[in-house]
C-alpha cells in the first residue's frame, strides 16, 4: 500500500470512502432519530411543559396531556419484570457457564436464544388467550388469598393488568439478561475460577468469592440492558396490560405503558399537539433507553471486552 | 470439620439445583407458547388461508394471502435498504476502522440495537410518512431496515475479524489492491457466517409489529404498489388478536403458527449452518 509513499490505489480510496460513508450513516441515523423526535415533540413540550411528566390527566379532546400514568405503568411493569427475570436469568447464566455438563450447554443456550426469537406479537397473543385467563382463574386468587394483606395483591381478579404485563416482559427479557451475563461470566479469566477451586472451594464458593466479584459490573450491565428492553417493549405488553390510564397500587389492576399509548393512539392522533404529545412520550422513551444502553454497554465492555470478535 | 464440610457441599448442591430450576423455569414459557401456537393454529390452516383475502367483519372464511405478500415485500425492502449498508459498515469497522471514529460507530450500533422499535416507527413516520402523506411499504421497509442495520453491521464485523490475518497478507502479497483483497478474499471467506447472521436478523424483523403500525399500516386488499399501505402478518395477528371475533382469533393463531414456524426454521438452519464452522475453527 502506501507504505513507501508511492502509489495509492484509487480503488482503495473509493472503497474505503464508501465503507466509511455507511459507517457514518449509523451514527447519523441515531442522531437523526433524536432530532426528528425532538422536532415532532416540540409543540407538545411548549404546550404542556412540566405538566407533561407530573400530570395525571390524558385528555386529547381538551388538549390536556399528562403522561404520568403511562410513565408509572412503564416503570412498574418493568421493575416487576426485573424482579422476576433477574434471579431466573442469573440462574440460567450460571447454569450455562458453571453447572451444566459441557454437552448440554450449547443446546440449552440455543433454546434460551429461541425465547428471544419468538416475535413479541406472539407472546401477546399467548398472553391474551393463555396467560391472562390463567392469572384470573388461578394465580391471582392464590396470591390474593396468601398475600392479600399487601395492597399489591388486592382488588378484583381481571387477568389483564400490571401482573400479566410484568410476567410477559419477564419472559421476554430473560434471554437478554441471561445471554449477556453468560458472556460476562465466560469472560472471567479461567485462572480465577481454577485458583478458587484449587484452594478447595466448592463451585458455589468459587462463584461467590472469585467469579462474581470480577463479573459484577458486567452483570449489572446485563440487567440494565434487560431493563432497557422492558421499558421499550411494545406489542406483547399492550396486548395484556389492560390499557387503562390509572395509577393503582394493585398489580391486578390494569395499567398503561408509554409504548402502548404510542402504539394505540399514534395513527389516530390529530393535530400537532396531540401528535407532539405522543412523540414526546417516544422521545422520553428514546432518551431513557439510550442512556441505559450507554451505561450498560460501558459496564459490559469493561468486563467482557472480548479479545476482539471472540464470540460464538 | 466434617459437619462444616457437609454444610458447604449442601449449599453448593442447592445452588446448582436452583440454577437448574431457573433454567427450566425460563424454558417453560417457550414450551407453552410453542404448544399453544401449534395446537390452536393448526386447525386454521387451509388452502383459503394462503390464497384468499380477509373477509369483512361478520363473514367467516377468507384468508390472509395479502399479509403474506405484504410481509415478503416489507422484508425484501428491509434487506435491500439494510443489508448492503450494514455489511459495508461492518467491513469498515473490521478492515479500516482502528481509531476513535470506529469506536464511536461500534458504540452507536450497539446502542441503536437497544432503541425501542416503536420509536423507530415514530422516526420513520416523521421522516417518510408525513412527507409522502401516505403509509407505504417503503416506509415499513425503511423502519425494518433501521432495525436490522446494527445487527448486520456488528455481525459482519465480528465474522470478518475471525478471518485469519494470513489470508489478507497472502492476497496483498500477490499484489492485489486492498479493496479486491477485502471483497474477494476476506468477505468471501466470511460470507457463510455473515449470511447466517443476516438470516437471524431477517427472522427478527419478519416478526416485528410495532415499527410497522404507523409506517406500513395495514390493508385489507392486495398490495397494488410499494407506495400503498401494506398488510403484514404480525400486524394482522395483532389486529385479529385484539378483535372480539372468534373466527378472527382462530386466524390469528394460524398466522402465528406460520410466523413462529418461519422464525424457528430460520433460527435452526442458521445454527446448523454455523455449527460445523465454529467447530473447525
Amino acid at each position: 500500500m502506501a507504505l513507501l509513499g508511492a502509489e495509492v490505489n484509487v480503488g482503495d480510496l473509493v472503497f474505503r470512502g464508501f465503507a466509511a460513508l455507511f459507517a457514518v450513516s449509523i451514527v447519523l441515523v441515531l442522531g437523526a432519530m433524536a432530532l426528528q423526535m425532538w422536532v415532532a415533540a416540540r409543540p407538545s413540550i411548549a404546550h404542556s411543559g412540566w405538566h407533561f411528566v407530573v400530570g395525571r390527566d390524558w385528555d386529547p379532546v381538551r388538549d390536556s396531556f399528562g403522561a404520568l400514568p403511562f410513565i408509572y405503568g412503564t416503570v412498574v411493569s418493568s421493575l416487576l419484570a426485573l424482579t422476576i427475570a433477574v434471579p431466573i436469568s442469573l440462574g440460567v447464566a450460571v447454569f450455562l457457564t458453571e453447572v451444566a455438563p459441557p454437552w448440554l450447554r450449547s443446546p440449552v443456550s440455543f433454546l434460551v436464544e429461541l425465547l428471544a426469537a419468538v416475535p413479541s406479537v406472539i407472546y401477546g397473543l399467548w398472553g391474551i388467550f393463555a396467560l391472562a385467563p390463567f392469572l384470573r382463574n388461578h394465580l391471582e386468587p392464590l396470591l390474593g388469598k396468601t398475600l392479600g394483606f399487601l395492597p399489591l395483591f388486592q382488588g378484583p381478579h381481571q387477568g389483564f393488568g400490571m401482573l400479566a404485563g410484568g410476567i410477559i416482559l419477564a419472559i421476554m427479557i430473560t434471554p437478554t439478561i441471561s445471554s449477556v451475563s453468560r458472556e460476562v461470566l465466560r469472560a472471567v479469566p479461567d485462572n480465577l475460577r481454577e485458583g478458587a477451586l484449587a484452594l478447595g472451594a466448592t463451585r458455589w464458593e468459587a462463584l461467590r468469592h472469585a467469579i462474581l466479584p470480577y463479573a459484577r459490573s458486567g452483570i449489572v450491565g446485563a440487567i440494565i440492558l434487560g431493563l432497557g428492553r422492558a421499558l421499550g417493549e411494545t406489542m406483547a405488553i399492550t396486548m395484556v396490560i389492560g390499557n387503562r390510564a390509572d395509577i393503582s397500587a394493585s398489580l391486578f389492576a390494569p395499567g398503561y405503558t408509554m409504548a402502548s399509548v404510542i402504539a394505540n393512539e399514534f395513527t389516530e392522533a390529530t393535530g400537532d399537539i396531540y401528535l407532539g404529545a405522543l412523540a414526546e412520550i417516544g422521545l422520553l422513551l428514546f432518551a431513557v433507553t439510550l442512556l441505559l444502553n450507554v451505561i450498560a454497554r460501558l459496564l459490559v465492555w469493561q468486563v467482557a471486552r472480548a479479545p476482539e470478535g471472540a464470540r460464538g | 470439620m466434617t459437619e462444616r464440610h457437609w454444610q458447604r457441599k449442601l449449599v453448593d448442591a442447592m445452588v446448582r439445583g436452583l440454577c437448574l430450576v431457573a433454567t427450566l423455569a425460563a424454558l417453560v414459557p417457550l414450551g407453552l407458547v410453542l404448544y399453544y401456537v401449534t395446537s390452536r393454529g393448526i386447525g386454521g390452516i387451509d388452502r383459503a388461508f394462503f390464497t384468499e383475502l380477509p373477509k369483512p367483519v361478520g363473514e367467516t372464511g377468507g384468508g390472509m394471502a395479502n399479509a403474506f405478500v405484504g410481509t415478503l415485500e416489507l422484508v425484501g425492502l428491509a434487506c435491500l435498504f439494510g443489508i448492503p449498508p450494514g455489511v459495508l459498515a461492518g467491513v469498515y469497522l473490521a478492515e479500516f476502522g482502528e481509531r476513535r471514529f470506529a469506536k464511536l460507530v461500534r458504540f452507536s450500533a450497539d446502542v441503536m440495537s437497544g432503541v425501542p422499535s416503536i420509536t423507530i416507527g415514530i422516526f420513520v413516520y416523521t421522516l417518510i410518512v408525513l412527507r409522502t402523506k401516505s403509509f407505504s411499504a417503503y416506509a415499513g421497509g425503511v423502519a425494518l431496515a433501521v432495525l436490522m442495520l446494527p445487527t448486520v453491521t456488528r455481525t459482519t464485523e465480528e465474522l470478518l475479524r475471525l478471518v485469519p490475518e494470513s489470508l489478507r497478507e497472502a492476497a496483498l502479497g500477490l499484489g492485489v489492491p486492498k479493496w479486491r483483497a477485502t471483497l474477494s478474499v476476506v468477505l468471501r471467506t466470511a460470507a457463510p457466517g455473515i449470511a447466517t447472521g443476516i438470516m437471524l436478523a431477517i427472522a427478527r424483523v419478519a416478526g416485528e409489529t410495532a415499527p410497522l403500525l404507523f409506517t406500513a399500516f395495514n390493508n385489507a386488499f392486495w398490495p397494488t404498489g410499494l407506495g400503498q399501505p401494506t398488510a403484514s402478518l404480525p400486524v394482522q395477528i395483532y389486529t385479529y388478536a385484539v378483535s372480539p371475533y372468534d373466527d378472527w382469533h382462530q386466524k390469528a393463531w394460524a398466522a402465528a403458527l406460520l410466523l413462529v414456524g418461519m422464525v424457528l426454521i430460520l433460527n435452526v438452519s442458521a445454527r446448523l449452518l454455523v455449527r460445523p464452522r465454529v467447530r473447525s475453527r
